[in-house]
């Protein structure tokens, strides 16, 4: 099963990403009709994540997950803040350590371009990165094609002669291709059936453990990050709510959202006393959040102070929470 | 993941690929044919324009007299299947007495020069400013779609006949005048799918994995936009011959006794009650073409376009 374009990136326990307050606005202009604007797609979030270990960063939709992904990725530059990959800060000159990151997308079936073969969809970063020759890429394409579960036929043919689970497997040989040291996972599976999720996770986690990688998984799907996820970041409007060791957090939430997301996961015990805690409203508009804690139009435990005052990140024991009147350790929501 | 490697297991070993570039070229064919046959008014359509082509390449073996050879004793004469009609001359003369057979075989070239021509001008052009603009965007973008608004909001025959009236009349001018007003639409369509490829996730993918920005535009992004564009080529191809023709009908482009077809349509339009297969002739060649054209590029797209093919 071993493959000679797999090599163990790097031992455990080193830090290859360290994000320092990173913060991403969008401006929006201001149209005839309507004013401008500056939206706080990300703002503030810190983070350390090492070789084969994984971070999953959860919450709904609009929290600014995928923003993060798009600056972890370089794809999008960061408005303020630093960003250290493999202890290098990403300014101009991005190819080196664009290769130490790779991504794979939530869609597999936007992600691949329709207009390749899997050959060539594998084989393009070899391309544009080494100089590799022909037959060097094409063997270590179908080396890496068996080694997330595909067969070398499956070289000729078209993404769309492909099922949604194979393309994700695709999608993840291909990020595969330069030996990245992280790998961004914008939802790897949420567009997968449940059967194929599970296969999906077991790759994931197989090339893990084999190459030591390391894992920003981005989900908000929770029995799949409880699953797979080392530590947890929860977020809320752009800003880190809840942070701690993925058992810790999913034991004794601290914060009312955390709680209240984990109170919305199924878990198969029809003993357990269920206690559904239910969230009123929607999620604010980012364009003009609320004063104080932004989760205080929703939280029941909301007091005047979450409205004058914005809680910051504060560690509190095995993790960090931003809310002034946290949810009691015990469990008892 | 044991029953994928099963599965690898009964499927054996790998099969032999095609090794050269040849093989694979003529396996790309193969292919392309199989899922060009299943069309077949695409077929028809490619048929009659080869046989266009090789008249057009054969024009000094085929045609029976000089396309400008002028007899004086034969004028308007009928085709065979009318009374007075002779095989000397197959399809009848025009009015000077020219064999209008030999000059429709001689008028085959120049239709065909000018839809390749103009087509190549306008899709070059027209693909990289589109491309351009669609990737860019910003104020390039919004620079360049104004000027190509500009060009579109004259009734394009009027503009052509303007610039073709700056340039001078001629074949040469009226294809660059032609290739000009055709080349909007190609920047249209090449933006409106380049914009909405260019945020796909599969370009951000390549993006992450280190391509610049003509490998992007080009390699990647390009490909996918390219369905929309050989149809409205293949459009294009048969709107220039029918442009060039009407040009020439109005005496802006190619020039007497050029045997283009529209200029041939134009010097028999007096004679149009009198001698109807003067007028008859060229007409038809201008529709036959331009419609196998058309039909051969509707068989292109759905040819070359991956989703439609079977697994």
């Amino acid at each position: 099963m071993s493959a000679p374009v797999l090599e163990k990136v790097a031992d455990a326990g080193e830090t290859v990403v360290e994000a320092r307050d990173l913060r991403r606005y969008y401006d929006i202009s201001g149209g005839l009709f309507s004013q401008a604007g500056i939206v706080r797609a990300l703002d503030g979030v810190s983070f350390r994540l090492q070789t084969g270990r994984t971070l999953a960063v959860v919450g709904e939709s609009g929290c600014g997950k995928s923003t993060l992904a798009r600056l972890v990725t370089m794809i999008e530059k960061p408005t303020s803040g630093t960003l250290l990959i493999d202890g290098e800060p990403v300014t101009a000159s991005t190819a080196e350590l664009r290769r130490k990151i790779q991504i794979v997308f939530q869609n597999p079936y936007g992600s691949l371009n329709p207009r390749q073969k899997i050959g060539a969809i594998l084989e393009e970063p070899l391309k544009i990165n080494t100089r590799d020759t022909a037959s060097v890429r094409k063997d270590k394409a179908i080396a890496m094609m068996e080694r997330v579960g595909l067969r070398s036929e499956h070289y000729e043919r078209y993404p769309h002669m492909f099922s949604g689970g194979q393309r994700q497997r695709i999608a993840i040989a291909r990020a595969l291709m330069l030996n990245p040291k992280i790998l961004v996972l914008d939802e790897p599976v949420s567009a997968l059936d449940v059967s194929i999720q599970a296969q999906v996770l077991n790759i994931l986690m197989d090339l893990q453990e084999e190459l030591g990688l390391a894992y920003l998984f981005i989900s908000h799907d929770l029995s799949v990050v409880r699953h797979l996820a080392d530590e947890i970041m929860v977020m809320y409007l752009g800003k880190p709510v809840e942070f701690g060791p993925s058992e810790v957090v999913f034991n004794s939430p601290r914060h009312p959202y955390t709680a209240a997301l984990l109170s919305a996961t199924p878990v198969a015990d029809p003993g357990r006393e269920k206690k559904r805690i239910a969230l009123t409203g929607e999620l604010p508009s980012p364009l003009n959040p609320p004063a104080g804690c932004s989760f205080n139009p929703r939280c029941w435990k909301a007091q005047e102070k979450c409205i004058r005052e914005e809680p910051p990140l504060m560690p509190d024991g095995p993790q960090s929470h931003a809310c002034f009147f946290p949810v009691e350790r015990d469990g008892n929501e | 993941m044991v029953h994928i490697e099963a599965q690898e297991a009964a499927a054996g070993t790998k099969p032999a690929g095609p090794t050269t570039a040849w093989a694979m070229r003529g396996a790309m064919l193969r292919e392309f044919w199989f899922y060009f046959r299943q069309n077949r008014g695409a077929v028809i359509g490619l048929a009659i324009f080869t046989i266009v082509v090789l008249i057009a390449v054969l024009a000094p073996l085929l045609a029976p007299h000089s396309p400008t050879l002028q007899n004086r004793d034969a004028l308007l004469l009928p085709p065979i299947w009318a009374d007075g009609g002779s095989w000397t001359y197959a399809l009848g003369t025009d009015a000077v007495g020219r064999d209008i057979l030999s000059r429709l075989i001689y008028g085959a070239r120049f239709s065909l020069f000018i839809g390749v021509v103009v087509v190549t001008l306008s899709v070059t052009v027209g693909v990289v400013v589109g491309l351009i603009a669609g990737f860019f965007g910003g104020w390039i973008d919004t620079a360049i779609m104004r000027v190509m608004d500009v060009i579109l909001a004259f009734p394009s025959l009027l503009l052509a006949l303007v610039l073709v009236a700056i340039l001078g009349p001629g074949l040469m001018n009226a294809m660059i005048a032609i290739a000009l007003i055709l080349q909007p639409h190609f920047v249209r369509l090449t933006r409106a799918s380049v914009l909405s490829e260019r945020n796909r996730e599969y370009v951000i993918s390549a993006r992450v994995a280190g391509a610049s920005k003509l490998r992007l535009m080009f390699v990647t992004i390009l490909p996918n936009c390219l369905a929309p564009l050989i149809v409205q080529a293949t459009l294009a191809f048969s709107n220039a011959i029918l442009d060039a023709a009407a040009l020439g009908f109005l005496g802006m482009g190619a020039q007497p006794p050029t045997p283009e077809w529209g200029t041939m349509l134009a010097e028999a339009r007096e004679f149009i009650l009198r001698a109807p297969w003067v007028v008859t002739f060229p007409g038809l060649a201008i529709l036959v073409t331009v419609l196998a054209i058309n039909l051969m590029g509707d068989g292109l797209r759905d040819a070359l376009d991956p989703k439609l093919k079977q697994s």
